[in-house]
């Protein structure tokens, strides 16, 4: 196998060494059979070299390809591994909660503000956008194609009552999905509400099978886009369409006050990494069938203060 | 899917449609996880059917329903538990095993030894009376007798190992959860294997590159079948 498995090795081997030794025998003797991979110089070197990082995300930042694209840059810049795990925003939040990842990114900011306000996170930065889009089938039985606002047009669909995807995952793109029923006024339900509670692409596959709408990051829906029949028929804030449908992407380190082995250094090191120009301007560059999938957010001339605390946050606050 | 779709991707599947060392680096996962955590099951299960298998104790019936009842544990429920344990809020956390190989072989264990168990145990108690007899006739001690028929069940234990193996390649639900789906972004495998790498390639769509996988996981089910077929056949000529 290659270098990097045998960092990531020695890696677990050096983070848990001393902490083993209270466990389970037959486990112990699991974590040994990968130990004889690593090299001791490896533990030797100094600073983050050799480490892994765990950053779980949602499956729009994995599925289209960035991480994949941009992560080598990172991981030849320190000489450690990222392991991205594609879990959806509330899966993500959830491992990070649990002390089983580093640093998430994701994209829904109620539940990453409760998330900091709670205490778990810290640091946060607002990454990069894009935004989301209303895709269904050419023939638009619903008759959304064009509409200037989203609720409209899911008004539209539950009085039609045309079938529509939901991821149903507590997913980032499933919370926008919710907000925007309720912002309709309408509770969405009955046979033709499919919860399918997959990924974004396989949500797509699954509504392009049945002729049906749904709710898509535009990253997701344009890299997929030459395997289905779908079509945007609500455009998002990108193309002209409604504010209500931004989709913007924020990272946090997982704060090493509650989780103590949480690995803070590197986490900083990949946040000051990826919000730095040259990476911002790797996203910008990174196109999927000709078109660019996400737009940085994180280089600024002027402050913005908002990005760092919970919306609506204020040092006038009481305790919480 | 339906077959036109099926035929349009046809020639893609000569283009080999993923990136170079990513199939293979999978399949070595895949046998990676699967194999030790077999090996390990297999050493676990040997034993506790042997002693089963010549001894009588109380509760045991309450010990062969367990087993039994292993044998359809559903993947997924294993994985959640085995996440419970190696989280790092679980009991196994300091060790953080959490989307590691280790911590896939964990739950594979679990979903492999109790087959292994069951059909091992099936084959030593299935080793006829009259074998028993002839060896203790012949002046054999309790060992000579149990060392006779394990040698009888052989071909039993095997197929037992094997179909071990078959549950543990081919389960998706565990590793999913356990494992966290992981390559690294040269498109090396870490914790994804074959079923896992289905899953993902499904989800993005990208059904050619799910074809040529499921057909690497197909192949390697077969050939372990064909084996355990092989051995069935061996054994019952032997008898």
């Amino acid at each position: 196998m290659s270098m990097s498995k045998q960092r990531s090795d020695s890696d677990r081997v050096s983070r848990r060494s001393f902490l083993a030794a209270g466990a389970a025998a037959g486990v112990t003797a699991l974590a040994g059979c990968s130990s004889i991979t690593g090299g001791q110089s490896q533990q030797e070197r100094a600073g983050v070299a050799g480490e892994t990082l765990t950053l779980t995300t949602t499956t729009s930042t994995y599925d289209t390809g960035l991480l994949d694209e941009i992560h080598s840059g990172f991981e030849e810049m320190y000489g450690v591994t990222v392991d991205a795990v594609a879990q959806g925003t509330g899966a993500a939040l959830e491992s990070a909660r649990n002390g089983d990842s580093d640093v998430v990114m994701v994209h829904a900011r109620g539940l990453e503000d409760e998330f900091l306000r709670n205490g778990y996170g810290v640091n946060r930065r607002d990454l990069m956008f894009n935004d989301f889009v209303i895709v269904g089938p050419e023939a638009d039985p619903a008759g959304i194609q064009g509409m200037g606002s989203a609720t409209d047009a899911l008004t539209a669909i539950a009085d039609s009552q045309t079938t529509f995807v939901s991821r149903g995952d507590n997913s980032g793109t499933h919370t926008k999905e919710l907000n925007l029923w309720e912002a309709a006024g309408t509770e969405p339900g009955g046979d033709w509400y499919q919860e399918t509670g997959t990924g974004m692409g396989e949500a797509l596959n699954v509504a392009n099978q049945q002729g049906a709408y749904t709710l898509s990051d535009r990253g997701t829906f344009i890299s997929q886009r030459s395997e289905i029949d779908l079509t945007i028929l609500v455009q998002g804030p990108i193309e002209g369409g409604p504010e209500s449908l931004a989709n913007p992407y924020g990272i946090m380190a997982v704060n090493p006050g509650v989780h103590e082995n949480a690995n803070y250094d590197l986490s900083m090191a990949y946040i000051g990494w990826i919000t730095s120009p040259g990476t911002q301007d790797a996203i910008a560059d990174y196109q999927v069938n000709g078109e660019q999938l996400f737009f940085p957010r994180a280089v600024s001339e002027n402050p913005d203060f908002q990005q760092y605390v919970p919306e609506g946050w204020s040092s006038d606050d009481t305790e919480e | 899917m339906s077959l036109d779709a099926t035929v349009h991707l046809l020639p893609a599947l000569v283009d080999l449609p993923f990136r170079e060392g990513y199939v293979r680096s999978i399949v070595y996962v895949s046998l990676y996880v699967s194999g030790i955590a077999v090996l390990l099951s297999t050493l676990f299960s040997i034993p506790v059917a042997i002693v089963m298998g010549f001894t009588d104790f109380p509760g045991k019936q309450v010990v062969k329903a367990i087993i039994n009842t292993g044998m359809g544990f559903p993947s997924v429920v294993v994985g959640l538990l085995v996440l419970f344990i190696v989280s790092n809020q679980g009991p196994l956390g300091p060790l953080e095993l959490i989307f590691t190989k280790e911590a896939m072989i964990i739950s594979q264990f679990v979903l492999a030894t109790p087959p292994i168990t069951a059909i091992s145990l099936a084959a030593i108690t299935g080793v006829s009376d009259n074998v028993r007899e002839a060896a203790r006739a012949l002046g054999g001690t309790r060992l000579d007798t149990a060392l006779v028929v394990i040698k009888e069940a052989r071909y039993g234990i095997a197929t037992a190992i094997l179909a071990g193996f078959g549950r543990a390649i081919s389960e998706v639900g565990s590793v999913l959860i356990v494992g966290g789906n992981i390559t690294s972004a040269g498109g090396v495998s870490k914790t994804r294997t074959l079923t896992t790498a289905i899953q993902l390639e499904a989800r993005q769509g990208q059904y050619d590159t799910a074809m040529v996988l499921g057909g690497v996981l197909l192949t390697l089910v077969l050939t372990v079948n064909a084996i355990v077929v092989r051995f069935g056949d061996a054994g019952s000529m032997n008898r």
